[in-house]
């Protein structure tokens, strides 16, 4: 029965994306929405990116140094080890994960009390596609935006590291430099924005879709809300695990 | 004029409309009554399409609505405006907004031209100097007025209302009444309302259709309503002590 319901959710969702991926009605609207959506979703999620990133560059960074007991291992790869981890998994997945707690619930509870309110009935009465107006503009918003914030928090994160590494006299400058820059592949940054923008879009159509199909009151706006933070979570490491051995492989 | 023939309704099995057969006749308030249950905001949401029918047919003057698609039916719902129970104002726009949303949707009116259709109609729902409050700003009716304008917003052919008066105080709720009245005579629109509020009956019914359990009772004027001899409606016109002692019953 468990299986049959995941189906039918799952159909459901595919059917809300066809509805989502139609002809806009005007595209001009539907830009104004978007660049509305970029500062909403986008840039109001700088600042929480910003802080956390720093701080696990920071703690990477000295965790990764207080474990090097072996004297032969030398001490840039301090650098080597915060680089590699705010790029393969910190600032792609890590920050997923805490934009499909911010992003996410908001995406939800906004669209779940438009249905509850009846807004979303309203829209349809005018002759609008609500879920493409609603959700078209917030999955082109995170898509176009959030590489950037894995961009800004691979910068900020290893900043962190360095900053904490020489304040705390584990790493000196040169040898945290020498450290980010040794054996350095590209490719690495390919591979994390192609998650992040997988993940942006599984953030943003898994939570407006559980916001969409809400039935009922206050109640149920707040339980989709955590059921949209809890199945994009899981999405999001499901993708992490195939897309990795899809890339890395 | 929206004319409804054999239309059937039910939801898990439970028919909620059967075979209800009514006329709505242009440039007239149609009312349709009801207890609380007994079907009329279902019927509300078949006829304009929120609900898919399991029977019947739905003529929009002379086009048949039902079985049109998605697009068809968008270009009917243009021409109709509807009046929601809790007003349905987009939370995050402005009074301004909410007003010119179907303008910007559906006409390619310049700014300064919506502007002015915009506050032709806020003053003609007697909303002056609150066109940038935010609906969280106003109060419950002038929520319902801003809401009458963003209907009319676009000349509508078709008004529905769906409890307009509920929340409201009694001086306020006869201002909604007549303004809805004055609207539809003015301009000639086909309008539906549900109520289950007896002042509205009697203050504006030009033709009024009671439902029972999920059937049309009876049908007639608010002039011949008091002199009904049908159990059901006098149960539920006379349902309160002071109501009985008019009637003598």
């Amino acid at each position: 029965m468990k299986l049959l319901s995941a189906i039918e959710l799952f159909g459901e969702y595919i059917l809300l994306l066809k509805k989502v991926f139609s002809k806009p009605e005007k595209r001009k609207v539907y830009y104004q929405q978007t660049l509305k959506e970029i500062e909403k979703l986008g840039l109001q999620s700088v600042g929480i990116v910003t802080i956390i990133s720093v701080f696990m560059g920071a703690v990477i960074t000295l965790q990764t140094a207080y474990n090097m007991e072996n004297p032969f291992i030398p001490t840039y790869l301090i650098g080597l080890g915060t680089r590699d981890s705010m790029l393969l998994e910190f600032s792609s997945t890590v920050i997923g994960l805490i934009l499909a707690g911010k992003v996410g619930s908001n995406i939800a509870s906004e669209i779940g009390t438009m249905r509850v309110t009846e807004q979303i009935d309203a829209l349809e009465i005018m002759g609008i596609n609500s879920a493409s107006y609603l959700i078209l503009p917030k999955i082109v918003a995170t898509v176009f935006f959030n590489p950037f914030l894995s961009i800004l928090s691979m910068i900020v994160g290893i900043t962190g590291g360095w900053l904490v590494g020489v304040f705390t006299g584990v790493v000196s400058t040169q040898e945290y430099l020498d450290g980010v820059q040794y054996a350095f592949i590209p490719f690495y940054i390919t591979y994390a924005l192609i998650k992040t923008v997988v993940f942006a879009f599984l953030i943003t159509t898994i939570s407006a879709f559980y916001g969409y199909r809400v039935q009922g009151g206050s109640l149920e706006v707040g339980r989709a809300s955590t059921q949209a933070v809890v199945m994009s979570s899981i999405f999001i490491l499901l993708f992490n695990l195939i897309l990795t051995q899809l890339l890395l492989s | 004029m929206i004319v409804v023939n054999d239309l059937c309704k039910s939801f898990d099995g439970r028919l909620v409309l059967d075979s209800i057969t009514a006329t709505f006749e242009k440039g007239k308030t149609n009312l349709i009554i009801g207890q609380s249950g007994s079907g009329k905001t279902v019927l509300l949401k078949c006829i304009v399409g929120l609900h898919e029918i399991d029977g019947g047919v739905i003529f929009y003057n002379d086009t048949r609505f039902d079985n049109l698609d998605f697009n068809q039916k968008k270009k009917i719902r243009q021409k109709i405006g509807m009046l929601f129970q809790g007003a349905a104002l987009f939370d995050s726009a402005t009074v301004e907004e909410n007003v010119m949303f179907p303008l910007d949707m559906f006409t390619e009116m310049t700014h300064e031209e919506k502007l002015e259709r915009v506050n032709f109609c806020l003053k003609r729902v007697n909303i002056l100097n609150s066109n940038h409050l935010y609906p969280a700003e106003i109060s419950g009716g002038m929520k319902k007025r801003v809401a009458i304008a963003r209907a009319i917003a676009l000349n509508p052919e078709f008004l529905f209302c769906d409890e307009p008066n509920s929340g409201l105080d009694p001086k306020t709720a006869v201002v909604i009444d007549q303004l809805i009245k004055e609207i539809t005579e003015e301009y000639n629109i086909t309008t539906i309302i549900n109520t289950h509020d007896m002042n509205s009956v009697m203050g504006i019914g030009d033709k009024v259709i009671f439902i029972h359990q999920g059937k049309k009772w009876w049908e007639g004027s608010k002039d011949n309503i008091l002199d009904s001899d049908n159990k059901e409606l006098n149960e539920f016109v006379f349902s309160t002590e002071l109501t009985r002692k008019i009637k003598g019953l």
